[in-house]
């Protein structure tokens, strides 16, 4: 998918369990389906493949009429089987890309609830009722303990517990899920694992998040999306173009002595018809969300997927996105007079309690720097309190402390003034620079200043390169103060940056791009996030984010992975690249069947017109039923391209551009040559015509 | 061929393309209402007229209120042209006393100027008198070429807008067109013109004496001002039968050339003229480009094919290298073929050469510039219009193979867009192919026919294509001046102009309702090569596409059946 693999956040990709891979059951039923779809009933959204149903209806009427009476028999029974054929191959490729959601959809319908909730029917005293999950509305309040499946999506109101969402995400790990706060969401379907939960529903019965998954999986209720709607129109428009240009042919032919029958006719319209992208537009659009579902994300319509396509700017959180979210010490500094070995000792001593994240960072940084110190016996950790914000270690009648410059200084009695000028400029790189200085000191003594910074991710840098390259604006949001962001904004080298963000100030910006024109993606998970993730043109929340902000995005992403908005942009951009590509591939083949047919068709009477049969076909049977046969397998040849989609690479627009027209342009010019040919040679060698 | 030929059709093809530049600029600014030298003189005048027509010209329409107006004005100007027709015989300023035309020639007549396409099925020196001239022909040429450019007006300003419904004011951009841009250069081509010696009189006929000691009279009209509206209105209708190989129309090389590079110089500008007022100069400027190359293949390929040895004389046994039948000595063949590449890409129909006389291949390049649309660089401002349909096109195919949905000049390209596009390209083989079909079937069409087999076909086809692409131009060898000729003639005139003028306005009222996006990296570029090339593709693909099977039992079969028959020896 993308050239520049670089992994953003959690590295731990894990299979999905939606998307399955196309197995022999799958093929067997798409090939039923395709038969079924035969109901030119459920044809009628699809104008090409219905004009296609209608000639081969009356290529099989002419060639029931002939079959015995006329030479022409056998030609028209081919011909009228293969006209069928390119029905049914197009009708293969809808049901092959629709069989993966199908068969992702029963695996979720295996994990939906069938046993009986424990529905509180007393708060008081607490009286529990067993009641079958589907009859549970909104409102009632369940209990769910260690060992039971939580029946519909609610919201936790009492209790904490640990909660195993393989069956939504793939991810075998429990999760907290706790009442209060962005974590009180629980899904249908999902089992607690440890401790109990009080979940009061707020889904209705059927409109759960797992019932929701399973109709989106199905593709039941898929509507065309606004590009699907604009290349029918073109191919209706096309189709009606070649209508005209053939219907016209019996006049025109009439005056110059040449007979057409229908069936002649009927085989020029199929070819000419762009029955490529016509019998593949649905199977695009189809395997687009099925790739969205590869990596984990859930798209509520194909109108979101390819929206992602279009975005222009993109609203990316800082923390967990663009750097690792916990701020890391990268070096020790030591003060004047201080041997800067004992500065990083005492750095190390004063954090050897501190579990928080930071802390932790300056005991690696410690050890990654050769310091083998360990604690002192019976030393006593000082928890770090909001009164002297500084914390630290008391051994042996020693004392190592480290916090905020301020409250270091103002313990040892010193001022900002009393700083040696070496510690107080590197106080100010450090802050200037995006950073946050810590004091440390020892046994009342400033020994060194410790460097706690932000650490970009590796490879964003040129991951945002290549969004700039698509086009892509990146726009970083942001809690800390204008500096600091600044700071990271030029070290992520992103486009724009929003500092001191408020979920107000996000939709602000996202109102203002849009009135600019551009389209917006963003992705969020607390509540309050929820009117930006509906504002955006494509928001993406998080699986482990709250009920509000689930239901304001169009795109969920189970992995609750913050990068994942730039795959998703990818997958965007190749369904409509894939589109495009088959369009023009369908459009260019049709010179290479003018010059099969059109010979064909006039030359007894205009022998002169040999000279246009420049592939040198054999007959003029053979060279009509060359190029409706290959008209009718090109389509299956190009199922796995549809299915797969075509290779996008962030190159810019006008180098994408030129290597898909090479590719699909001149070699839709190109290849039907030889393909006709190739069939022709075959045909004409088994007898056939 | 050689060279001095090649140096004369490259000139002929540049000099108004850049000439086209500043004069682009020039009705940019017009259209814009912004300030312009001649305004001391013509904003009096035109406050007359805004005054007379009772509108205001500040006051913005609608798609559907811009289509109203000019529908309306173009209906008033037929019924007017039509009546002047039938009643020229008791009007003034009839020296030679002619009568009324027909009612199936006064209908195609009509329909013929009105929609700029200046078909002639009689011919004007023996049928039309001086007043029909020149308050109905020369009237219809200003007002018809300048009813093209107000839709290129309108279109250019939906591309600018962002979020609007107004498209301009109909009357402001007809009238300021007409005022500021057609009469200052026809009067100041018409004086070179004049110059050079062609006639400019209302006398009669003159009268001379000839070698055999015999008296000739030579009808003379006004017609170095009909000649300059003419060609710069893209219009082609002469006042003489032969058109422009008339020895009074050119009367001298420089005469020629001058009457050629006025046939595009207005339809280039009227490209820059777009780019400017729709802020995107550089993109038209590639489909200028794009259709410059396109003209230019054609020119060199007529040029080719007249200056190959027609198979049926050297079979008689002659020793000639040029097919020189129906062409004026005088100009010979670069000349010509220039002249019959630029008429044909551009709606003109002016003709200095007789198109059927070409080689079956060379008619066969005429017709297929013809049915591309009129847009090589087409008429004054319908060339651009539709040469953007093509360019919407190419781009919504091409745009999504970027991966976005497919936007040009700050516009995404929709549903609505395609489908509007669709319909204006329809309108073509509709017609053409349409009224072919029925016309290669019915007797009472074949009558008319010069030649049986495929160059009678041709003919067909060239009528119905040189109508429907408000062209004009004859194919000579159709006796036209029949009420099955006049008739569906006129009405593929109609269609071919005003369905495809409504689209194009309801494609401007739906752009210029959309938000103008901010130019992105990741769109489609289209202003560089690679778009000039994929425009070009589309344009030869879906044309050859529509008009192939149709070309083959025509011109195609014919260049075969002709190198047959030379084999055959």
């Amino acid at each position: 998918m993308s050239t520049t693999d670089v992994p953003l956040g959690d590295d731990r990709r894990r299979a999905s369990t939606l998307a399955s891979s196309l197995s022999g059951a799958t093929l067997a039923r798409a090939a039923k389906d395709a038969f079924v779809k035969l109901d030119p009933r459920r044809l009628t959204g699809n104008p090409v493949i219905f004009a296609t149903w209608l000639v081969a209806l009356l290529s099989t009427v002419s060639a029931a009429l002939l079959v015995g009476r006329s030479a022409d028999g056998p030609f028209a029974v081919q011909l009228a089987a293969w006209l069928w054929a390119t029905v049914l191959f197009a009708n293969l490729a809808e049901s092959i890309a629709e069989g993966r959601g199908k068969a992702a959809a029963d695996s979720l319908r295996a994990s939906r609830v069938t046993t009986r909730a424990k529905l509180i029917i007393d708060e008081a005293t607490g009286t529990i009722l067993p009641t079958p999950a589907h009859e549970l509305g909104a409102g009632q309040v369940v209990l769910v303990e260690a060992g039971d499946v939580i029946p519909a999506d609610g919201e936790i109101i009492e209790g904490v517990a640990s909660v195993n969402e393989a069956a939504i995400t793939g991810e075998s790990a429990p999760v907290i899920r706790e009442s209060g706060g962005d974590r009180s969401a629980v899904t249908g379907g999902t089992t607690v694992v440890s401790d109990w939960i009080k979940v009061k529903i707020t889904s209705e019965p059927g409109g759960t998040f797992l019932d929701r998954m399973i109709a989106m999986v199905e593709g039941a209720d898929r509507r065309k999306t606004p590009n699907e709607v604009a290349l029918s129109v073109l191919l209706a428009g096309l189709s009606l173009v070649f209508l005209i240009a053939v219907v016209t042919l019996v006049g025109l032919g009439a005056y110059s002595g040449v007979t057409l029958t229908p069936l002649v006719l009927g085989a020029l319209f199929i070819t000419l018809i762009p029955t490529t992208i016509g019998g593949l537009l649905s199977a695009v659009g189809i395997a687009g969300m099925d790739r969205l579902l590869k990596v984990n994300v859930l798209a509520t319509s194909g109108r979101a997927v390819e929206a992602a396509g279009d975005v222009d700017t993109l609203l990316l959180d800082k923390t967990g996105t663009i750097t690792f979210g916990n701020r890391m010490a990268t070096e020790v500094i030591s003060a004047p007079g201080v041997r800067p070995e004992q500065a990083l000792r005492a750095a190390l001593m004063a954090s050897m309690a501190d579990e928080t994240p930071e802390g932790r960072s300056i005991v690696e940084l410690a050890r990654a720097q050769g310091e083998v110190a360990e604690a002192p016996q019976g030393a006593e950790p000082i928890a770090f309190s909001a009164v002297t914000r500084q914390s630290g270690l008391n051994a042996e009648g020693r004392i190592w402390r480290k916090g905020a410059v301020d409250a270091v200084l103002r313990t040892l009695g010193l001022s900002a003034e009393d700083m040696p000028p070496e510690v107080a400029a590197a106080v100010d790189r450090i802050a200037r620079s995006g950073g946050t200085p810590l004091a440390v000191s020892e046994d009342g003594m400033l020994v060194g200043i410790i460097h706690l910074k932000d650490v970009v991710k590796p490879g964003v840098r040129a991951r945002f390169a290549d969004l700039r390259r698509m086009g892509l604006r990146t726009v970083m949001i942001t809690g800390d103060n204008p500096v600091t962001a600044a700071a990271i904004a030029s070290e992520a080298g992103v486009d724009d940056f929003l500092a001191e963000a408020t979920p107000e100030d996000k939709l602000r910006l996202i109102r203002a791009e849009q009135a600019k024109g551009r389209l917006v993606a963003m992705c969020g998970d607390g509540a309050n996030d929820a009117p930006a993730l509906a504002q955006a043109d494509v928001g993406v929340a998080m699986q482990t984010g709250a009920q509000a902000a689930r239901e304001a995005g169009n795109m969920v992403d189970l992995d609750s992975d913050p990068t994942k908005v730039i795959e998703i942009v990818e997958v965007g951009k190749q369904m409509l690249i894939t589109r495009g590509a088959l369009t023009t591939f369908s459009i260019a083949n049709d010179v290479a069947k003018y010059f099969a047919i059109i010979p064909a068709m006039f030359v007894t009477a205009l022998p002169a017109l040999g000279a246009l049969n420049i592939m040198g076909l054999s007959s003029p049977q053979s060279a009509i039923l060359s190029a409706v046969i290959f008209n009718a397998l090109i389509i299956v040849l190009l199922i796995p391209l549809a299915l797969r989609g075509v290779r996008y690479r962030a190159l810019g627009a006008a180098k994408l551009l030129s290597r898909n027209l090479a590719i699909y342009g001149l070699g839709g010019l190109i290849a039907p040559f030889i393909g006709i040919k190739l069939i022709d040679l075959t045909l004409f060698s088994l007898g056939l015509a | 061929m050689n060279w001095q030929g090649w140096a004369e059709i490259a000139l002929t093809l540049g000099l108004p393309f850049l000439l086209g530049w500043p004069i682009g600029i020039f009705i940019s600014r017009v259209w814009n209402r912004e300030r312009t030298w001649l305004d001391p003189v013509l904003r009096p005048v035109e406050r007359c007229f805004y005054a007379a027509l009772g509108v205001r010209p500040d006051q913005s329409q609608t798609w559907t209120g811009y289509a109203a107006a000019l529908l309306a004005f173009n209906a008033a100007g037929f019924v007017l042209l039509y009546a002047i027709l039938r009643l020229q015989g008791l009007l003034p300023l009839n020296p030679q006393g002619f009568g009324a035309l027909s009612e199936p020639l006064a209908f195609n007549t009509a329909v013929s100027f009105v929609t700029n396409t200046n078909w002639q099925a009689y011919s004007g020196e023996t049928t039309l008198t001086h007043l029909s001239q020149m308050a109905g022909m020369t009237v219809q040429n200003f007002l018809s070429a300048a009813t093209g450019a107000t839709v290129a007006a309108a279109l250019a300003r939906a591309f600018a807008a962002d979020r609007q419904t107004g498209l301009g004011n109909f009357w402001a951009d007809l009238v300021r067109t007409t005022l500021w841009v057609l009469l200052p250069i026809s009067i100041v081509v018409a004086l070179i013109l004049a110059a050079l010696g062609v006639p400019q009189t209302l006398s009669a006929s003159a009268t001379a004496a000839t070698i055999e000691g015999g008296e000739q009279t030579i009808p003379i009209f006004a017609a170095a001002s009909q000649l300059a509206i003419k060609q710069l209105g893209i219009n082609g209708g002469g006042v003489f039968g032969v058109n422009s190989a008339h020895p009074l129309e050119g009367p001298t090389p420089l005469a020629n050339f001058i009457a050629a590079i006025s046939i595009n110089v207005l339809g280039w500008a009227a490209f820059f003229a777009f780019g400017r007022t729709a802020l995107a100069g550089r993109s038209l400027r590639a489909i200028a480009i794009a259709a410059l190359l396109l003209l230019s293949a054609g020119a060199a390929a007529l040029y080719w094919t007249e200056t190959q040895a027609p198979p049926a004389l050297v079979a008689a046994g002659a020793e000639v290298s040029v097919n020189m039948e129906g062409k004026e000595v005088r100009f010979g063949a670069p000349a010509s073929a220039v002249w019959a590449a630029m008429t044909t890409g551009a709606s003109n129909g002016s003709v200095n050469s007789m198109h059927a006389s070409y080689m079956p291949l060379g008619g066969g390049v005429q017709m297929f510039f013809m049915q591309l649309g009129e847009i090589l660089p087409g008429g004054i401002g319908t060339g651009v219009g539709f040469m953007l349909m093509m360019a919407l096109l190419a781009v919504f195919v091409a745009g999504l193979m970027v991966g976005r949905t497919p936007e040009y000049l700050g516009k995404k390209i929709e549903a609505r867009e395609v489908q509007y596009a669709m319909l204006a390209v329809l309108v073509l083989p509709l017609t053409i192919l349409g009224f072919s079909t029925a016309a290669a079937v019915l007797p009472a069409a074949l009558q008319s026919l010069a030649n049986p087999g495929p160059h009678g076909m041709s003919e067909i086809l060239y009528a119905y294509t040189s109508a429907s692409a408000n062209n004009g131009s004859a194919f000579a060898g159709l006796a036209a001046d029949t009420p099955w000729w006049n008739t569906t003639l006129g009405l593929a005139m109609l269609m071919g102009r005003f369905p495809g003028i409504v689209i194009m306005l309801a494609v401007a009222g739906a752009l210029a309702a959309k938000p103008k996006l901010a130019p992105s990296a990741g769109a489609l570029p289209t202003d560089n090569g690679l778009f000039i090339g994929l425009l070009i593709g589309v344009i030869l693909i879906l044309g050859g596409l529509q008009f192939f099977p149709a070309l083959a039992l025509g011109p195609i079969v014919e260049h075969f059946q002709a190198l047959d028959a030379l084999a055959g020896l």
